[in-house]
C-alpha cells in the first residue's frame, strides 16, 4: 500500500534550492585575523579614529576571551585564522549611484533568489538596502525616506554621514565586551544596516535588507543598528539566503535596537542561510547577538524570526525594559531538519514599572534535528507590577530529533508576575491521514499542519514575510516524512 | 424489497476475500462485498466485528495490513493508490472520530482538500469566489453554522459540530463512494437528521454509500438498499433494509448462530 510514497531518501536527496555562487571579483584581505587586518578594515571603510580605537579595544579584549562551550549544539573548533575578514564587489569601489552602475551578475543573482530589487519590491512599497557580501551596493527609495528626515542605509554610509548617532549608540546596547562573538564583531564587522527614525516620524514602508553570504571563505560580521527616537515607528524585515558549499561558515552578526519614549520597533527575521546537506555536512554557523532596549516609557520592541536555515543556529534576540510601561515581545518559529542544530530563545529584562513581556516559541524538529529553547525572564527589583506571559512549544516529526527547553527565570520583585506554558507534540498520523483521506499529499499534509502549529507566530509577521515564511517552511521541511 | 443483486449494474467497489491485520491480529478474514453504482449499502455488526477496519482499509489507513484479497474501486486495483489518489478519485470517510488540526482553519483545510483533488485529477484550482460560493451552499445544506469555517479544524467542536463538519466536507467534495463511520453516535435526533438530510440530498446515480452503524435509529433516515451484517471479519447475511428492523428487534446473537452453523 505504500508503494507510491516517497521515500526519505528520495525527497532528502533534493538540492538546497538556493545554492550557487555568483562570480563576481572580490578585493579581499588575506585570511586572518590580527591588528592590522582590523587597522586594513578600518582603513578600507574610510573610519575616524574613535572607531579604529573602539575596534582595536574590541580586537584586544577578544583575545583574552576564551570561546563559549555551555550551549546545547556543540560544533568542531572554528580556526578563526583561516577566515576571510575584508571582502567586498570590486565594482562598488567608486559607489554606485543607481542600479544601472550595479554589476549585471549581481542583479541576476538577486533574480535567481527571486528578490526583485527593482520594480516589483518598488511596487510593493519596500525599499531595499541590498547587503552583498561586505558592502552594500544598492539602496532604493532613499530621497522618499530622505525627506521624514529618516536615515536608512549601509552602516558605513552611516560612519561617514551621522558620525555623532553612531558615536552616541554604538555598543550602547550590545557593549564591545559583551561575549566572544559579540567582541569578534566589534572589532571585524565590515558593514550592515544602519536606521534612524525621528521624533514622531511614522516609517511608511517596511525597511527591507537582504543579506547575503558569497566569496568562498567570507565569514559575515554584520553590524545593524537601528534608532527609534521619540514617538516614532519602524517595521525592520531582514531576511536570508545563501549560496552552496561545502566548508562551515562563521556568521556573527550583531544587532542593536534603541527605542526611545514612546517609540515601537518591530523587527522581523527569516533566515534562510545554507544549512548544510542531508548528512550533515558543510552549512553556516550561525551565532547572532540581537538586543533591544526600551530606553524609556511606553516603548515597545517586537522580535519575529523565522529560523529555518544554518547548520548551527546559537541566537537570543533580547529585550531590556528599562522605560516604565514598556513592552517587550519575542515570537520565534525556528525549524531544524536533517542534523540542523537551534539553540535559540530570548532574555527579557524586566528594569522599569509595568513593563510586560510575551514570549512565543515554537520549536519543530525533523530528521536528526535537535532544537533548544533557552530562555530567561529577569524581573528586577524595580519592576513594579511587571508581567511576562512564556509560551513554549515544540513539535517532533519522526523518531531521530529531539526538542529541549531551558527556561531561567529570576525574579527580584514580589509583584511580578511570570507565566510560563509549555508542550510538545508530535505530528500524529492520524493527523496526516486525515489531510491524506482528503485528497492532500503526505509533503503538503506535513506542512499544512506544521504551518498550523506556528500560525500565533507567522501572524505577527508583515504579510509579504508572512506568505515567504509558509512556503520557506515547505521547502525546509520536505523528505521529513517517509 | 429491491434486490439489487439482480439489477446489472457497475460496480462501484468489489472487495474480494479480503484479509487485514492491524498489531498481529486478524480483523478481516476473508470479507466479500460488493456495493454497485447508485446503491446505499449499510453495515452493521456487533463492536469488534471490523466495521471500522473496513472502512479504514478502504480509505488506505496504512496502519492496516491487507494480507490476502483484493478491492476493486471503479475498474482499478484501489490496493496501488495511496490515501490521498484514492480521496482524489471519489473515495470519502467520515471519520468516526474526526482529528483536530491547531491552527488551520476549516476554510484553509476545505480549500486545500478541493483543490489537491483538482490538481491530480488535471483541474486548475478552483476560482475563489466560485468557491467561497460553493462553501456557503453546503454549509446551508448541512446547517452548520459558517463561524465555524474560521476556527480550527475540529479543535474545541462538540460531538454534533465535528460529524455535521465531516458530511459538510463530504457534500464540498462530491465524493463518489462515500463511507460513514457511525457518523450517528453520539448525535442527538435533530443533528441525525440534519445529517441524514444531506446524505440523502447528495443520492443520486453513479454515487455509492456505504453506512456503517451500530443502530437502525440511522436507517430510518438513511434508506439504505442492502444490509449486511459483519461478524467476526465476515459478512454473515446481507438483505433489505427490514433486516436491519430484525437486528435492533433481535440482536445479532441469532446471526452468530446462523453463522456458526453455515461455518461448521
Amino acid at each position: 500500500m505504500t508503494a507510491t510514497t516517497p521515500s526519505i531518501e528520495e525527497l532528502a536527496n533534493q538540492q538546497y534550492k538556493y545554492g550557487f555562487v555568483s562570480d563576481i571579483e572580490a578585493d579581499s584581505a588575506p585570511p586572518g585575523l590580527s591588528e592590522d587586518i582590523v587597522r586594513f578594515i578600518s582603513k578600507k571603510k574610510n573610519e575616524p579614529k574613535w572607531l579604529l580605537d573602539w575596534r582595536l579595544k574590541a580586537y584586544r579584549h577578544w583575545l583574552t576571551m576564551s570561546e563559549p562551550d555551555w550551549q546545547f549544539a556543540k560544533y568542531p573548533p572554528i580556526n578563526y585564522q583561516d577566515i576571510i575578514y575584508y571582502s567586498a564587489p570590486k565594482s562598488t569601489s567608486d559607489g554606485p549611484k543607481s542600479l544601472d552602475e550595479v554589476d549585471p551578475d549581481l542583479l541576476e543573482t538577486y533574480k535567481k533568489l527571486g528578490i526583485p530589487l527593482e520594480e516589483q519590491k518598488m511596487l510593493a512599497g519596500v525599499a531595499v538596502d541590498a547587503v552583498f557580501d561586505s558592502v552594500s551596493v544598492a539602496t532604493t527609495f532613499k530621497k522618499k525616506l530622505a525627506d521624514l528626515g529618516i536615515v536608512f542605509g549601509s552602516f558605513s554610509d552611516a560612519v561617514q554621514s551621522h558620525p555623532e548617532l553612531i558615536k552616541q549608540y554604538l555598543g550602547s546596547i550590545v557593549p564591545y565586551s559583551d561575549n566572544y562573538f559579540a567582541t569578534l564583531n566589534s572589532a571585524v564587522f565590515t558593514d550592515g544596516s544602519f536606521v534612524y527614525i525621528p521624533k514622531g516620524v511614522r516609517c511608511p514602508m517596511e525597511l527591507s535588507t537582504y543579506f547575503r553570504i558569497n566569496a568562498a571563505n567570507t565569514g559575515q560580521f554584520e553590524r545593524t543598528l537601528i534608532i527609534a527616537d521619540e514617538g516614532s515607528y519602524v517595521s525592520y524585515l531582514e531576511g536570508c539566503t545563501a549560496p552552496m558549499r561545502d566548508e562551515n561558515q562563521l556568521h556573527a552578526a550583531v544587532v542593536e535596537l534603541v527605542a526611545l519614549k514612546d517609540a515601537r520597533i518591530k523587527y522581523s527575521t527569516i533566515q534562510n542561510w545554507y544549512p548544510g546537506d542531508e548528512n550533515g555536512k558543510g552549512g553556516i554557523y550561525n551565532f547572532v547577538t540581537k538586543r533591544g532596549k526600551c530606553a524609556d516609557d511606553n516603548a515597545h520592541i517586537s522580535w519575529t524570526q523565522v529560523e529555518t536555515g544554518s547548520a548551527i543556529t546559537w541566537k537570543y534576540p533580547s529585550c531590556i525594559l528599562q522605560g516604565d510601561n514598556s513592552v517587550g515581545e519575542f515570537y520565534s518559529v525556528a525549524l531544524t531538519n536533517n542534523y540542523q542544530k537551534a539553540d535559540t530563545g530570548t532574555k527579557m529584562i524586566h528594569i522599569g514599572r509595568n513593563t510586560k513581556s510575551t514570549i512565543i516559541s515554537k520549536g519543530i524538529s525533523a530528521g536528526h534535528g535537535q532544537n533548544a529553547y533557552r530562555g530567561l525572564v529577569r524581573m528586577l527589583k524595580g519592576a513594579e507590577n511587571a508581567r511576562n506571559y512564556t509560551q513554549c512549544d515544540s513539535m517532533l516529526i519522526g523518531q531521530d530529533c529531539g526538542a529541549h527547553t531551558f527556561p531561567y527565570i529570576d525574579v527580584k520583585n514580589p509583584s511580578a508576575t511570570v507565566e510560563h506554558e509549555a508542550t510538545t507534540s508530535k505530528i500524529a498520523e492520524d493527523q496526516l491521514f486525515y489531510c491524506k483521506q482528503r485528497g492532500i499529499n503526505e509533503e503538503d499534509a506535513v506542512s499544512l499542519i506544521v504551518n498550523g502549529f506556528c500560525k500565533e507566530v507567522f501572524k505577527e509577521l508583515p504579510m509579504e514575510f508572512a506568505v515567504e515564511a509558509t512556503k520557506l517552511l515547505s521547502i525546509s521541511l520536505e523528505g521529513s516524512v517517509g | 424489497m429491491k434486490a439489487a443483486w439482480d439489477k446489472v449494474v457497475d460496480q462501484m467497489i468489489e472487495i474480494k476475500n479480503l484479509h487485514v491485520k492491524v498489531v498481529g491480529n486478524k480483523i478481516l478474514k476473508g470479507l466479500n462485498l460488493t456495493i454497485p453504482s447508485g446503491e446505499v449499502h449499510s453495515i452493521m455488526g456487533p463492536n469488534g466485528s471490523g466495521k471500522s477496519t473496513l472502512a479504514q482499509v478502504i480509505a488506505g489507513n496504512e496502519a492496516f495490513e491487507v494480507t490476502e484479497g483484493s478491492i476493486e474501486y471503479d475498474g482499478q486495483d484501489l490496493l496501488e493508490l495511496d490515501p490521498a489518489e484514492r480521496a482524489a478519485l471519489g473515495i470519502f470517510l467520515a471519520f468516526q472520530y474526526p482529528v483536530e488540526i491547531s491552527g488551520v482553519s476549516n476554510m484553509q483545510f476545505i480549500n486545500a482538500a478541493y483543490n489537491s483533488q483538482r490538481k491530480y485529477r488535471g483541474d486548475e484550482e478552483a476560482d475563489p469566489i466560485a468557491f467561497l460560493k460553493l462553501v456557503k451552499e453546503k454549509c446551508k445544506l448541512v446547517k452548520m453554522n459558517d463561524k465555524l469555517l474560521s476556527r480550527s479544524v475540529n479543535e474545541g467542536f462538540s460531538g454534533g459540530e465535528k460529524k455535521r463538519h465531516e458530511i459538510f466536507q463530504m457534500a464540498m467534495l462530491a465524493p463518489k463512494l462515500a463511507m460513514l463511520d457511525e457518523t450517528d453516535s453520539g448525535l442527538d435526533i435533530d443533528a441525525l437528521r440534519i445529517v441524514a438530510d444531506g446524505v440523502n440530498s447528495m443520492r443520486e446515480d453513479g454515487r455509492s454509500f456505504l453506512v456503517i452503524t451500530h443502530y437502525q435509529r440511522l436507517l430510518d433516515y438513511i434508506v439504505p438498499d442492502v444490509v449486511h451484517v459483519l461478524y467476526d471479519g465476515r459478512i454473515v447475511k446481507s438483505g433489505g433494509k427490514e433486516l436491519a428492523l430484525q437486528l435492533e428487534e433481535r440482536g445479532y446473537a441469532w446471526v452468530e448462530q446462523e453463522a456458526s452453523a453455515i461455518a461448521n
